[in-house]
Formats: structure tokens, C-alpha cells, sequence
């Protein structure tokens, strides 16, 4: 390979300095050869090019996916709450921007991605040891690993913030800081090692089970959602649910939220490439219709069955469809994106209209309904329709023909492989989320107490209020 | 003097002032309030969760006047704050012993 890239460029260097020379001057006596000092200069100058361009978009994805938790989430689920609770639920996301910050500098970084076992990655980057300025091979080889860090950072942010939906209005600060800081340690980096980390176990370069995981399906949506789900259930509902009044307090606050969590996605997912080449545009364009056809999914859906299109439907149903497309992003077809938004928005609002209804949980902001169940479908049909056309992630065989990704192309293992990656997070993510809760419980107590539930978080715990009419 | 309550539709809350001016009323003071009587509210779905609203938004203008302006009053209320459908609001009126001006003790009809 290496060595034909160089005869390539020694060609076209050949062809093109008598042509550039004849442009200049009708000098017809025949040029000295390039040394092998020039091509390397050369070759040095187009890896600079690549670094150059691949940085800027992965920097700028970063700051997009952190522009998801705050503002994007902070909006989106505080207008969703009541309106003594608002800066409470804005609190809870904004505190991993710092908490999770910091214990991804210490050791988060290295047990998700450091070398360790096929489960976890060892310490050899604790305190970012050894992570420069020069590119790591295995995580985006033409970027700075700081970069490639510092992205991966902001999806350890945002998972455990989403989860913060499902035990809205009723949860002690103080607890919530240190279940959620822990949480990130046990569940999201042992996850991620196992999907993304050098020898994970799910990884698709040589794990048990490769697992298509574009941008986080299973890492962050199967962890979060189902994390929200057994949060829910073992907290218990928020005093006077389902008799009393506990509809969304500002909308509006939510549509802009929602808007720019759609914006940021772009860079959740398209950034996944790791460069700022083709693929990033079919994790971008698919982004972009997996959202449009959920937020149709869930309006058609809540229309037929409760007569009205509504706005949260609206919004809803296309972040369903983010969350559902996350993971197929750099994987399908865009005929396949719209298809993966269709069937997230309906699904995910019989979720939240029905099942919810019928077991009668209080997953308050629906985390569980729209990015467990989500990421879950997200997993199966990454399975069903990735292609190879878009990524031949498993090479090509003898004749060069790209080998089948996924069931369409003939590999219904991979299906398999999907649902394994799924189970396992599952299951990783309803025994770490227990044993913490359980553990939180006794040290510290998870609730606050029914009167400070009743005056709302904002001045119970921090002694604010979001909105002073009287000011 | 008689005190005249009205509880009315937010929206009409413009059209009544104007036409209250027009009849020479010169002094109201407004309330935002939330009620009902006959009309039951209305239903809002929330994520496929059904929420009865049976408060809703309501003004109250309340004007003390003198007793020659009563029927003026009244029917520049109904004038401008009537649709016809249920849930226009209702008018009350009752008397009132007296009326002092803070800022000079002024008392009786002088004072409104």
C-alpha cells in the first residue's frame, strides 16, 4: 500500500512538472528526477492537510455536543417540569458539565479507552498520561489524541444528564451528584470500553461480538434510557402522580432546547467520523432525515389516536429519531435513515402513550421511552440495514469485493451481534444503576422530603427561583 | 356609591376599558384572576396524558362609581365584553358605605 502510494505520487509528480514547466517556459530539456527527499516533504505536507481539516471539524463537533447538554437539554426537559422545579432539572445536566469533566481528566479517559481488559480499560491514561498532541492510531490516527479526548468527553457528559429526565422534580442534589459521578465511572466508561475501547469485547475491529455503534446508540442511549427506567422505578412516583396536574410549565423553553439538541446531534453524529471526510456527510445527511421522519412518526401517530397534532409531539418524536439514528448513522443507506426516524417516532410515542400508561411508572420526562427504547430499536436495525456500500467496516474479501455489514447485505449475524451489544447493555446498566442507587439510598437518601417536593426543587435545594414576577 | 365587579374574557379586556372611559368612568383597577362557573374548562394533552383544565384565565375590572353612572356602566360592560357564548363572565354590583383619597382625606363621592 505504502509503497504504491509513493510510486502514485512519484507518477504524478512525473507528469506534472514538464507540464508546469512548459507553462512557465518552453524549456524542453528533460527535468532531474524527484528525490526521495521531495516525496516526503510531499507526503508530509498532505498528512498536515488532512490533520488540518479533520481537526477543525472534530473540534467543532465537540463544541456542538456539548452545546446539546447546556443549553440543548437544560431547555429542553426544564420547560418540560413544573415551574418550581426549573432550575433544579437545569442544575442536575449542568453539574456533569463540571463533575464529569473532572473525573474523565482523572481516571474516566483511560478506563474507557486505555488498554485493559476486553470489559474495561486500565489506567495507563489516568491523570492523561501519555494523551498529547500526536495522533493515537487507534482512535481517528490523523487527529490529536487530546481532541479525539476531549470529543469523547462531551458524550460522557451528556449520557447521565439524559437520565436525569427520569427521576425529575423529586431527587436531593446532593445525591444525584454522587449516584450520576459514579454511575459514569461503573456503567458509561465500562460501556464504552467494551463498543469503542482498543480489545473491547464489542468492538468491531476484533472484539467477541463487533457491534455497529456509529455514535452511541448502545453506549449512550441503551445505558441512559434503561438507567432511567430502574431510577424511576425505584425512586417512585413524584407525590400526587398521575391524579394531580403535572404538565409541561414552558414549551417554549423546550422547543428551543429541542432545536438545538437536533443542531448538535450533527456533531454527535456526523463528528463520529473522526474526520471530515465522506463519511461524516452520510452520518450528517442520515442525522438529518432520521429526525425530520420521527418528528412526522410520533405527530401522525398522536393525531390519529388523540385527535391533535401537538408541539411536544412534534418535538418528541424527532429527538426519538436522533436517539434511534445514533447508532445507524455512518452505517446505513439514507433511504434507511428515514425509515430508522419512521418507525422510532411511532414506536416511541405507543411507548410513552401506552406502556407507560399501562405499567404505570413515573419516568417523569420519558428518558426511558424515547432514548432506551430508541437506542434499543437503533441497535436491531443498525443490524438490519447497514451497508457496506456506506462503510465496509469489515473489509474486503480476496476479489475486493467490500464484505456485508449488515442483514440486507446478506450478514444476518451481525443482527446477532447487535442484539448481544444491546443485552449486554442492558444488563450492565440495570445491575451498575441498582447497586448505586441501593448504595446512594442507605449513605445519603435519594429523595427529598415530601415538603421540599412540594415547594420544588429550585428554592428547597438551592435556594433560587427560576422566574421572580415580582423582581 | 356602588361598587360594580366584572369577571370577563382576558381578550375583551381592551374593548370594556375603552368603552368604561367612553362613559365617563375615570378610575378601575385591574386583576388577573383564574375561575369559572357554568363553563367547565377544557382538556390538554401532555405526551398523550389527558390534563382537565377546569380554572381558566379570567380578568376582573373592579370600579367604585357614583349612583347616576350605574346603568352607563353596566351597559358598556356588557356592550363590549359579550360574544354570546359561554364563559363571557358576569357583572356584580353592591353598595358601598364610603370612599377616602389617601393623599388628602377627601371622603364620599368626592374621593372617586
Amino acid at each position: 500500500m505504502y509503497k504504491l502510494k509513493i510510486k502514485l505520487l512519484l507518477l504524478l509528480f512525473l507528469i506534472a512538472l514538464p507540464a508546469t514547466a512548459l507553462a512557465v517556459a518552453p524549456d524542453l530539456r528533460p527535468s532531474p528526477p524527484a528525490t526521495q527527499a521531495q516525496v516526503a516533504a510531499l507526503q508530509q505536507e498532505i498528512a498536515h492537510a488532512q490533520t488540518a481539516g479533520d481537526n477543525a471539524w472534530v473540534l467543532v463537533s465537540a463544541a456542538l455536543v456539548l452545546l446539546m447538554t447546556a443549553p440543548g437539554l437544560t431547555l429542553f426537559y426544564g420547560g418540560l417540569v413544573r415551574r418550581k422545579n426549573i432550575l433544579g432539572t437545569m442544575m442536575q445536566s449542568f453539574a456533569m458539565m463540571g463533575l464529569i469533566t473532572v473525573l474523565w481528566a482523572l481516571v474516566g479517559y483511560s478506563l474507557a479507552f486505555g488498554r485493559g481488559t476486553p470489559f474495561i480499560g486500565g489506567l495507563e491514561h489516568a491523570f492523561l498520561r501519555g494523551v498529547g498532541l500526536a495522533p493515537n492510531s487507534n482512535y481517528g490516527g490523523t487527529i490529536p489524541e487530546q481532541t479525539f479526548m476531549v470529543y469523547q468527553l462531551m458524550f460522557a457528559i451528556i449520557t447521565p444528564a439524559l437520565i436525569t429526565g427520569a427521576f425529575a422534580e423529586r431527587m436531593k442534589f446532593s445525591s444525584m451528584a454522587v449516584f450520576l459521578s459514579a454511575w459514569s465511572l461503573l456503567v458509561y466508561c465500562p460501556m464504552a470500553h467494551m463498543v469503542w475501547g482498543v480489545g473491547g469485547l464489542l468492538n468491531t475491529n476484533g472484539g467477541a461480538w463487533p457491534v455497529f455503534d456509529f455514535a452511541g446508540g448502545t453506549v449512550v442511549h441503551i445505558t441512559s434510557g434503561v438507567a432511567a427506567l430502574v431510577t424511576a422505578l425505584y425512586l417512585g412516583k413524584r407525590v400526587g402522580y398521575p391524579e394531580t396536574k403535572m404538565a409541561p410549565h414552558a414549551l417554549v423553553l423546550s422547543f428551543i432546547g429541542a432545536g438545538l439538541l437536533w443542531f448538535g446531534w450533527f456533531g454527535f453524529n456526523a463528528g463520529s467520523a473522526l474526520s471530515a471526510g465522506p463519511l461524516a456527510t452520510s452520518a450528517f445527511v442520515n442525522t438529518q432525515f432520521a429526525a425530520a421522519a420521527g418528528g412526522i412518526g410520533w405527530v401522525v401517530a398522536e393525531w390519529l389516536q388523540n385527535g391533535k397534532p401537538t408541539a411536544l409531539g412534534a418535538i418528541s418524536g424527532a429527538v426519538a429519531g436522533l436517539a434511534t439514528i445514533t447508532q445507524a448513522s455512518g452505517y446505513v443507506q439514507p433511504m434507511a435513515a428515514l425509515a430508522i426516524g419512521v418507525i422510532a417516532g411511532v414506536v416511541c410515542s405507543l411507548m410513552v402513550f401506552k406502556v407507560k400508561k399501562y405499567f404505570g411508572y413515573d419516568d417523569s420526562l420519558d428518558a426511558f421511552g424515547v432514548h432506551g427504547m430508541g437506542g434499543t430499536m437503533g441497535a436491531l436495525l443498525t443490524g438490519l440495514f447497514a451497508s457496506s456500500g456506506i462503510n465496509a467496516v469489515f473489509g474486503v474479501d480476496a476479489s475486493g469485493h467490500a464484505l456485508a455489514t449488515g442483514a440486507i447485505g446478506g450478514n444476518w449475524r451481525q443482527v446477532g451481534n447487535q442484539a448481544m451489544g444491546a443485552a449486554i447493555g442492558w444488563a450492565l446498566s440495570i445491575v451498575g444503576t441498582l447497586a448505586l442507587l441501593f448504595v446512594v439510598d442507605k449513605l445519603m437518601g435519594l429523595r427529598v422530603s415530601p415538603a421540599d417536593e412540594a415547594e420544588g426543587l429550585d428554592l428547597s435545594q438551592h435556594g433560587e427561583e427560576g422566574y421572580d414576577f415580582n423582581g | 356609591m356602588l361598587k360594580i365587579e366584572a369577571v370577563i374574557q382576558p381578550a375583551k379586556l381592551d374593548a370594556v376599558k375603552e368603552a368604561l372611559i367612553e362613559a365617563g368612568i375615570e378610575g378601575m383597577t385591574i386583576l388577573e384572576a383564574r375561575g369559572h362557573g357554568r363553563q367547565k374548562g377544557h382538556t390538554e394533552f401532555y405526551r398523550g396524558r389527558e390534563y382537565t383544565i377546569d380554572l381558566l384565565p379570567k380578568v376582573k375590572i373592579e370600579m367604585v362609581v357614583n349612583d347616576d353612572l350605574r346603568e352607563k356602566a353596566i351597559q358598556a360592560i356588557l356592550g363590549a365584553a359579550r360574544t354570546g357564548h359561554i364563559g363571557d363572565g358576569k357583572i356584580f354590583v353592591s353598595r358601598v358605605e364610603d370612599a377616602i383619597r389617601i393623599r388628602n382625606d377627601e371622603r364620599g363621592e368626592n374621593a372617586i
